[in-house]
């Protein structure tokens, strides 16, 4: 290619790029500023500019704006280009259009209809550049105008180029506004273009990225999708490095497309027929055969693309949890953890993390612990360093905790600035989750805070408090560690607090010589004035602790107390403290005292919110949910008992939720005693794994409906990661209100839900939903109302369907709570009138009127209502005749339509 | 792919293509952020980075970064091979390219890139075909260009 075009495309616009160059930044501006009034001016100016130098002035402006100057005119010549006939002028003004789009909502309507005469142009670089706008801008207004058309161009007889462009540009309005783009007609023909064998590598490879990202969404329509990238893939894996031309990279036979086909099946189950399931197979285990091949050149780019395809290889596999593949996967990336190339380790190690979490190759991976230390020691690249960490604590398991939790100790007193906390969070994840003995688990934590205090949160110094609290085997040996700890002249003041608080407690369990009371005290006090208020406020608790346990300690600590610097201090938590506590030692008796300072009730058992932090910091997916689970299960371990108190509210919590130091690590002067906090403190610790949280009903749901067939309101379902609250009412419609809640800090995305009507039921129902959002931020609850007609009567249940992406694909079924009897509407009636259509009719409550004084027995209750259908109106009747010494009841009911009667028994039989 | 960078040795900025709405302010933000980041790291380091919620794939050819920003399940390597083939691209057109190519034809740098990615993914992946469609687009312009040389001023 020759240099045709440069510079002598715009002789104007090179001589001031020119002169802006290597100019100060004041030069810079003065002659940007300068510039621009001339432009101004020129557009201003009565003489209409041609289109050449409006081709010109535009392009000036961009290059102006794109130095980081604000731009503001020029939009409208812009826009003028884009009608230029000559291809420059309405390139370089789609250009701008597209960086410096503007909501000025007269120019968007000229912008589009300028783009949709290009569309309908028929001339294929107009076209083209019309849909690298649309795809650039992404706008909604552009969604709303172009969504509908663009599938047609995309199947349309058109160039090959033309179709490239329409499939990405289709993608990107799907990506910003998925309500507007509507592929229904279009499914098939959009999937069939994966099949197409004449067509080129270029439109399969822009369309496979289309087709992923739609079936996504919506995996079932598009699933004939699968036994075609198989083909596809299998002809691209089999062919030799030369068939397909162009699109051989480097020696490797199309790799953007294999790796685009390798991650489209990622959106599937594997596939269930046979022959498409070996046939993928046979592909997986040919792209892990040629990494053993020799390389076909030495150049970087073979080796990249080569290993690129084996990487989406991998992930596959990782998704089919496919024990033999996994296990050859892993063995090949513990080839690539001694690699020469960085990047190549990187890779390995990360995509290792993944299989340690696979019950299949969790084992094969925990072969390779000692290259993975190493890494963790001798990798001169941070980021490499972190991975290895990370991959330390994924393979991490009771046999062989101690050794990674040891590395990691050793690694953190040298570890980078930026990875410290959260090394520091894994080795006290670890510590807690794998130790067998509780000392190991105290010198683990304590050593924590003395290599890297400044990194421990107040999380990982509360939990080991309240594991020694719950554990009295371990009680004197924390005294006694963190005694020896505070020798050391200097100390952080983190293990300041774990020592105020545990000698405060426990110090009487290791008092004798040469740790008596008062060297006890005397060695906290020697911290004191060096640390900060809450601390403070901490050991002054202590202190009065001490004067419990010990009384011989009572004279010197009331010295303390009684001095200036804590009675008068300015800090009026420290003071009232001193105050407080001076009165307490001197008017309480012993009784009284003993009562009041008696060592700290175990704590409820909760989980640990140190995960919980960890995965707020690492961000979504970086602690897969099977490990929470895992720590879930084994969690209970350490804090024995195992019996979870009512109520939930953990030092850490009315802590963590007060933020002055008046929280009171002691319980001594909280209001509410320490053990009765509402349970609702506790979900103010981000710990969203805690079941301590306010809503939390069964867990098990009935889902067969009949739980809601007397109730409008409740809990459809819940698990782990979501809650699907419902609340419904009858207004001529039904109307329900779903609330979907994500219980996880992670977002939820492509979040859909479906409703469906299946079989009989479609004539009888009629449902409409408006689509929900397709983003649920964690902790956040969206909401969907479905407005339901009932058209006949019916006894099925519709169908709900969710599917969302939070951690991995999740998909579920529920049926909706949708029984005839809430299309009743309630009926008053007197006592003649009811026997008279008792009589004519052969029918209780649960939306139809309950009646008073109409049955001349008392203890029976009679019902009426009308079921509204749109095709008719049905009338019910209902006696209910209990008799409470046989423990039996008679339900009589009397419809005008017998389907509807014998639904509704049944509906009501399960509900006595 | 969430966006693509070019920058200089000097952390100047030469080529900016976002695939997610992002307000200016936020854009200038990230770059400023990532150009410190990138320029930080030291020659022999791997060429990704975990960034915010995101992966960060780089490399230098010559005196310019090249700098994408991708989601957690997009493939690392082949976004490497994305940043060279599209160096290729450049270097084919402009005939050994160099920085001053990307800034005094900036627009043609957009144009390639254009043709090349599409929305964040690769739309066309064949050199050949890629430098066909810009080829074409030269050819219109040399015609059109004619007429209009003559009239061109320095400001």
């Amino acid at each position: 290619m020759p240099a045709v075009s440069k510079g002598d495309g715009m002789r104007g616009l090179a001589v001031f790029i020119s002169d802006i160059r290597n100019k100060s930044k004041e030069a810079e501006i003065k002659r940007i500023n300068k510039e621009l009034a001339n432009i101004r001016s020129k557009f201003k100016g009565d003489k209409a500019l041609d289109g050449y130098s409006k081709k010109k002035y535009v392009c000036k402006l961009l290059f102006i704006f794109l130095l980081g100057h604000d731009i503001d005119f020029g939009h409208m010549e812009a826009v003028n280009l884009l009608s230029s006939n000559k291809y420059t002028e309405k390139q370089i003004g789609y250009l701008f259009i597209s960086v410096l789009v503007n909501s000025n909502s007269e120019l968007i309507r000229l912008i589009n209809n300028a783009i949709k005469n290009d569309l309908s142009s028929r001339n294929p670089t107009f076209m083209c550049l019309a849909l690298h706008c649309i795809a650039n801008v992404g706008s909604r207004e552009m969604a709303e105008a172009f969504a509908s058309e663009i599938p047609r161009i995309l199947v349309a007889d058109t160039m090959d180029s033309v179709k490239q462009s329409a499939a990405l540009c289709l993608l990107r309005l799907y990506k910003t506004s998925p309500d507007l783009v509507l592929m229904g007609e279009w499914t098939s023909r959009v999937v069939h273009l994966l099949n197409d064998q004449h067509m080129f590598q270029g439109v399969v490879t822009a369309a496979i990225s289309l087709i992923t990202c739609l079936s996504q969404k919506n995996p079932d329509e598009f699933k004939t999708c699968v036994s075609l990238a198989v083909s596809r893939l299998s002809r691209i894996v089999s062919s030799a490095s030369t068939d397909l031309q162009d699109y051989t990279y480097y020696f490797v036979p199309a790799p953007w497309l294999s790796c685009k086909l390798l991650r489209l099946l990622q959106c599937y189950p594997p596939p269930e027929d046979g022959a498409v399931k070996g046939r993928l197979v046979e592909c997986l285990e040919t792209i892990l055969n040629k990494a053993q091949e020799p390389p076909k050149s030495k150049k970087v780019q073979h080796s990249n693309a080569k290993n690129a395809i084996l990487f989406e290889a991998i992930s596959l596999i990782i998704h089919y949890d496919e024990p033999n593949l996994l296990v050859r996967a892993c063995n090949q990336l513990g080839q690539f953890l001694q690699h020469r190339e960085t990047n190549l380790r990187y890779l390995a190690l990360e995509s290792m993390c993944t299989l340690a979490s696979s019950e299949f190759s969790h084992e094969a991976v925990k072969t390779h612990i000692e290259t993975v230390i190493n890494a963790l020691k001798t990798e001169r690249d941070v980021s490499v360093r972190q991975r290895a960490a990370d991959l330390l604590y994924a393979m991490c398991d009771r046999s062989n905790a101690k050794q990674i939790v040891a590395e990691m100790l050793s690694y953190l007193e040298t570890a980078d600035y930026s990875i410290r906390e959260e090394m520091v969070l894994k080795v006290a994840i670890l510590a807690e989750k794998y130790a067998v003995d509780y000392s190991w688990y105290v010198d683990t934590i304590l050593n924590l805070i003395r290599i890297a205090g400044d990194y421990v949160s107040e999380e990982v110094w509360y939990r080991v408090i309240q594991i020694v609290i719950n554990r009295d085997d371990v009680q004197g040996y924390a005294a006694k560690t963190v005694f020896e700890a505070l020798q050391a002249p200097a100390c952080h003041e983190n293990m300041v607090k774990v020592g105020g608080y545990i000698l405060g407690e426990f110090g009487n369990l290791i008092a004798g010589d040469p740790r008596s009371p008062l060297v006890q005290f005397n060695l906290l006090h020697s911290k004191f004035h060096l640390c900060s208020v809450p601390t403070r406020a901490l050991l002054l608790s202590a202190y009065i602790k001490f004067i419990n346990l010990f009384p011989e300690t009572k004279v010197t600590i009331q010295e303390v107390l009684r001095c200036d610097s804590q009675i008068r201090n300015s800090d009026v938590e420290l003071q009232q403290r001193a105050v407080e506590y001076l009165k307490l030692s001197s008017i309480a008796s012993t009784d009284v005292l003993a009562t009041v300072l008696e060592e700290m009730p175990p704590f409820p058992e909760r989980e640990s919110s140190i995960l919980a932090k960890l995965k707020k910091k690492k961000g979504p997916g970086a602690v897969s949910v099977t490990e929470l689970d895992d720590s879930k299960r084994e969690g209970g371990e350490l804090n024995g008992g195992g019996e979870r108190a009512a109520d939930t509210a953990a030092m850490a919590a009315s802590n963590a939720s007060t933020p002055s130091p008046s929280a009171d690590l002691l319980g001594i002067r909280s209001s509410a005693p320490m053990g009765a906090a509402p349970a609702a403190a506790g979900s103010l610790l981000v710990d969203v794994f805690s079941e301590a949280g306010p809503a939390a009903p069964a867990a098990a749901v009935n889902n067969d409906g009949f739980l809601f067939v007397c109730k409008n309101n409740g809990v459809l379902f819940e698990n782990q990661l979501l809650q699907i609250g419902i609340k419904s009412e009858y207004r001529q419609n039904l109307r329900m209100y779903l609330f979907y809640g994500n219980k996880t800090s992670v977002q939820f995305a492509s979040f859909s839900t479906t409703v469906s009507c299946p079989g009989e039921l479609t004539p009888q129902l009629n449902v409409q939903s408006k689509p929900v959002e397709p983003l649920v931020e964690g902790g956040a609850q969206i909401q969907q109302v479905l407005n339901i007609e009932c058209l006949s009567d019916f006894s099925d249940a519709p169908l709900l369907n969710i599917k969302f992406y939070g951690g991995a694909l999740q998909n579920l079924t529920l049926k909706l709570p949708v029984t005839i009897n809430k299309f009743f509407q309630p009926t008053e009636m007197t006592s003649q009138d009811f026997f008279q259509r008792w009589k004519q009719l052969s029918l209780l409550g649960l939306g139809s009127a309950l009646l008073d004084n109409v049955d001349p027995n008392p203890e029976n209750y009679v019902c009426a209502g009308v079921i509204q259908t749109k095709g008719q109106q049905v009338g019910c009747l209902l006696r209910l005749e209990p008799n409470a010494q046989a423990q039996m009841y008679r339900l009589t009911l009397r419809c005008s339509k017998e389907s509807v009667s014998k639904r509704l028994c049944e509906l009501l039989s399960q509900q006595f | 792919m969430q966006f693509m960078l070019l920058f200089s040795r000097q952390g100047k900025l030469r080529l900016q293509k976002w695939y997610v709405p992002l307000s200016d302010k936020e854009k200038k933000k990230i770059t400023r952020e990532l150009v410190q980041t990138v320029l930080a790291r030291k020659p022999k380091m791997c060429s990704f980075l975990e960034w915010r919620d995101l992966k960060i794939v780089y490399k230098r050819y010559a005196s310019l970064y090249f700098c994408c920003a991708i989601e957690g399940q997009d493939n690392e390597l082949i976004t490497l091979e994305i940043i060279h083939r599209y160096v290729e691209l450049l270097d084919k057109y402009f005939g050994s390219v160099c920085e001053l190519d990307v800034i005094f034809n900036f627009e043609k740098a957009y144009f390639i890139l254009d043709e090349f990615l599409l929305g964040g993914e690769a739309q066309e992946t064949s050199k050949k075909n890629v430098l066909k469609a810009i080829e074409q687009a030269d050819l219109l312009q040399e015609s059109e260009d004619w007429g209009s040389l003559q009239s061109d001023e320095i400001l």
